[in-house]
């Protein structure tokens, strides 16, 4: 009987020996991101820096230099248009208007009358208008959502494993968090909720996979005693291969719909989590190992080869 | 772990029965639910504001204005005791929070501060008594200052919150909005969902008018032009729609309060035709209206709203029975509004939409449709993926896959969970997850397998071994979720729930309910080799 396999059983393939590669271009990459959120920064949605979104649905076509020449008219700062999903269907963004929270209100309520005018028979579908102090509230609390996410993650992994594996798994997941950012910054996806839910999720999915990995690592010290450190992650790394791609994939194949059908919000939200799949699986192997590599040798390793009662066999256990 | 007993497996096939039992009102329409016991039909998912349409609104509470009042009453209530006291002041100021009193003689500090004290009322009682004063009354010199305490503040921005909303409620039940979700948030601020609602203009009008309504009289004597009122008198601007004036030179003393009103309606006035209010007063405010109506026959009675005059009729008789009518040049829906307010009561401040997010029903239609396709698409993608993979032990898998979406529906139904746009995104993103539960347990096996284990105890080893990994890798999720849930707001909470939910009903449906198949199967066919 056929099964579908992504990579061939026992493969053997010396993951080690890309080590310094490996932490040398995630390093570089995360340096990079690191820049990139000072300039050029991230496109904040208005969860996070306030303003105000219009989605319209135009009876026709929608006329963009005629609607942009109308609303840059209201003279309300910087005005953008997007079209999405179908020529008929506008997005319109306003950056946060001088003034109170109250501000915002009348600013959106002057826009849905300006197209209403503008281009009878539009249908406004969509209205949100943050103001700073909600604006700046949302962003407080998912920063702090983030930041305890991961010291979560540090406690979690510290009482399931020896440091070293938490050391490794949190150095992972900051290279990975930065990575995402840099993501947003190049894209210029709006950084929102939706954002730090998309961030949540990767951690979570990336601390997963690098359980996984430990945990097979962690029972091949018990079950080989005599093993080298770097022979003996090449060998979890590969036993637990098929699992750590085909996880992957199926994550992977479950969210392709929401980049696909999930709408202006979703979207986004999809697109980020295809990325951070990607990142997730390929810092498991070449950066979280690398890491227990260095930290690990003649640590993890105290039983030198001659004290190994467990003798030449591996040790199986029932 | 291969060893089920009869009644766990009762147990496990009457947990799945029961979730398909529970989430089929979601799926029911109106008449069939109409025909069946409440409770039943009542198991139904709520849709968020985003997927049915709807307006969410964030109000803030002007607390500056509250503590405003109170100091205001106090400058009021300080000058009345001075004077009761016989204590002779050279100014009264009132401060931020404060009243300081400049006393012409600093030998009757003492008195003035045994006088001003009386003002006090006690605050944060309890059902034993106790509380505390809510004003400090301190002497220096010859300043004597009143000012609020901390407790007396905090008590004062708790109720003005709690009448807010109340009046919130009496005027969106006015407004026959559906199911209204109004909630307080933090110490000065209420949500407002409003579901169906479109164009929040008129709610946002009606919550955004603090409705305070005096009646006055008119100080004829002045001019409202000079830009200066007599002492006890103030310039009000007359409310848009008044044909007559512009402005108005009113007394300060309230005659008649609005919230001595008892009833308001908008009609029609049989004469001219024009939309008018009728509004009826309870006892005492009708015979105060019927002595000030008495007492001032020919003089203009000004209506004020919100420091604005709506109107300022001549009383040409005295008006004994507590009904009147405002007419201030009303179109049809300004006259049903004012209305409105004036049954509702008037709110202790003003109010300040900080945040709106508003969705329309076509759109919320459309999010359905879209989410509904992520998912199928999602759920056959993933399923042809893991049959492709494991084959026999893969189309077991998907099964499971299909029970935990009908259990997390199930469970979100009963704790009539709202789903969100969001919350389908968790939906999808947890059958990604929960099958990998089913990819390390396959792969478990397989490996065991190759090491020329027997078939059960391959499987056995497969179970048994994965399931650490698979309760770890659940359990990082979770906690993530539970911090999404706690610090983020409004739809993304959705995700957070549903992808919970997902996650630990996938270790039951997993791995139980999993397990079951493939033992059944085991013992039925008993092949020689698994089949992965």
């Amino acid at each position: 009987m056929f099964h579908l396999r992504l990579v061939p059983d026992n493969t053997k393939i010396p993951f080690m020996n890309g080590r310094i590669a490996g932490l040398v271009v995630s390093a570089v990459l995360s340096l990079a991101s690191v820049f990139l959120f000072f300039y050029p920064g991230l496109n904040y949605g208005i969860d996070f820096r306030g303003g105000i979104v219009i989605e319209a649905r135009t009876p026709q076509a929608a006329d963009f230099a005629s609607l942009r020449h109308t609303l840059t008219g209201l003279d309300m700062g910087q005005v953008a248009l997007q079209e999405f999903g179908s020529p008929q269907d506008v997005l319109i963004r306003l950056e946060r208007q001088p003034g109170d929270d109250a501000a915002q209100q009348v600013a959106a309520d002057r826009v849905r009358n300006t197209l209403a005018e503008a281009v009878p028979g539009t249908q406004v579908r969509r209205v949100e208008a943050v103001g700073a102090s909600v604006s700046g509230e949302l962003f407080a609390n998912g920063m702090l959502a983030l930041g305890l996410a991961m010291l979560a993650m540090l406690i979690y992994i510290w009482f399931r494993f020896e440091w070293q594996f938490g050391f490794g798994a949190v150095v992972t997941l900051l290279l990975d968090i930065t990575k995402i950012v840099g993501f947003y910054a190049i894209t210029g996806l709006q950084f929102n909720l939706v954002a730090v839910a998309a961030i949540l999720t990767i951690m979570g999915y990336s601390v997963n996979d690098k359980v996984v990995v430990y945990d097979r690592m962690r029972e091949n010290l018990r079950i080989y005693k005599k093993m080298p450190l770097r022979e003996l992650i090449d060998k979890s790394i590969n036993e637990t291969l098929n699992r750590t791609l085909g996880t992957s994939m199926s994550t992977l194949l479950s969210i392709i719909p929401l980049a696909l059908f999930g709408g202006e919000a979703l979207q986004d939200f999809g697109i980020v989590l295809i990325f951070g799949i990607f990142l997730a699986t390929s810092s498991s192997i070449f950066i979280a190992a690398p890491i227990l590599l260095f930290l690990g040798e003649n640590r993890l390793r105290r039983g030198t080869p001659t004290d190994a009662p467990a003798g030449n066999s591996p040790a199986t256990t029932p | 772990m291969l060893y089920f007993s009869r009644w766990k497996i009762y147990m496990i096939l009457a947990t799945c029965i029961a979730g398909f039992i529970l989430m089929l009102p979601n799926f029911m329409g109106r008449d069939t639910l109409a025909a069946l016991p409440s409770w039943y039909a009542n198991t139904r998912v709520s849709l968020g504001l985003d997927l049915r349409g709807g307006s969410h609104l964030l109000l803030e509470v002007d607390m500056a204005t509250v503590i405003r009042d109170r100091v205001e009453g106090l400058v009021d209530g300080a000058r009345q005791q001075l004077r009761t006291a016989n204590i002779g002041y050279t100014a009264l100021n009132a401060g931020e929070r404060a009243v300081t009193v400049q006393l012409r003689d600093p030998a009757q500090a003492a008195e003035a501060v045994k006088a001003l004290r009386q003002l006090a009322s006690p605050v944060g009682r309890t059902a034993l008594g106790g509380g505390q004063p809510d004003l400090d009354v301190t002497a220096d010199g010859d300043t004597v200052t009143v000012a609020l305490s901390e407790v007396a503040l905090r008590d004062r921005a708790t109720q003005a919150i709690e009448q807010s909303i109340e009046i919130v409620r009496r005027r969106i039940d006015e407004t026959g909005v559906n199911e209204p979700t109004i909630a307080r948030q933090g110490d000065d601020r209420i949500l407002v969902q409003l579901p169906g609602v479109e164009d929040p203009d008129r709610i946002k009008r009606l919550l955004g008018t603090t409705a305070k309504m005096t009646f006055r009289l008119v100080d004829v004597n002045a001019d409202p032009n000079t830009g200066r009122a007599p002492p006890g008198s103030e310039i009000l601007p007359s409310a848009e729609g008044d044909r007559y004036q512009s402005k108005y030179v009113i007394r300060k003393k309230v005659e008649v309060d609005g919230a001595t009103l008892q009833n308001a309606s908008a009609g029609t006035n049989p004469q001219t035709g024009e939309w008018v209010v009728n509004f009826e007063f309870n006892t005492a405010g009708a015979n105060r209206f019927a002595e000030v109506t008495k007492q001032n026959v020919g003089r203009p009675f000004a209506i004020v709203l919100d420091n604005k005059v709506i109107s300022a009729p001549v009383i040409r008789e005295p008006i004994t029975g507590g009904r009147g009518q405002i007419s201030g040049n009303f179109t049809a829906a300004g006259a049903n509004d004012l209305a409105v307010l004036l049954r509702a009561g008037a709110l202790p401040a003003p109010l300040k939409v900080i945040e709106e997010r508003t969705v329309g029903p076509d759109l919320g239609a459309d999010s359905i449709r879209a989410g509904l396709t992520a998912v199928v698409v999602g759920f056959v993608l993933v399923c042809v993926y893991i049959i492709a993979s494991y084959g026999l032990f893969g189309a077991f898998a998907c099964f499971a896959l299909l029970i935990n979406i009908v259990l997390t529906l199930a469970a979100l139904s009963l704790l009539h969970a709202t789903l969100t746009l969001p919350g389908i995104a968790g939906i999808l993103l947890t059958l990604g997850l929960a099958v990998d539960a089913n990819i390390l347990i396959n792969e478990r096996i397989r490996e065991e397998t190759k090491k020329g284990r027997g078939v059960f105890a391959s499987m056995e080893a497969g179970f048994s071994r994965a399931y650490s990994t698979i309760v770890d890798s659940n359990l990082t999720t979770a906690i993530k979720m539970a911090l999404l849930f706690i610090f983020g707001t409004g739809t993304i909470k959705g995700f957070a729930v549903t992808i919970t939910f997902g996650i630990l009903i996938s270790m039951f449906t997993a791995t139980v309910l999993v397990r079951l198949m493939m033992v059944t199967w085991l013992r039925r066919t008993r092949p020689a080799t698994l089949p992965v």
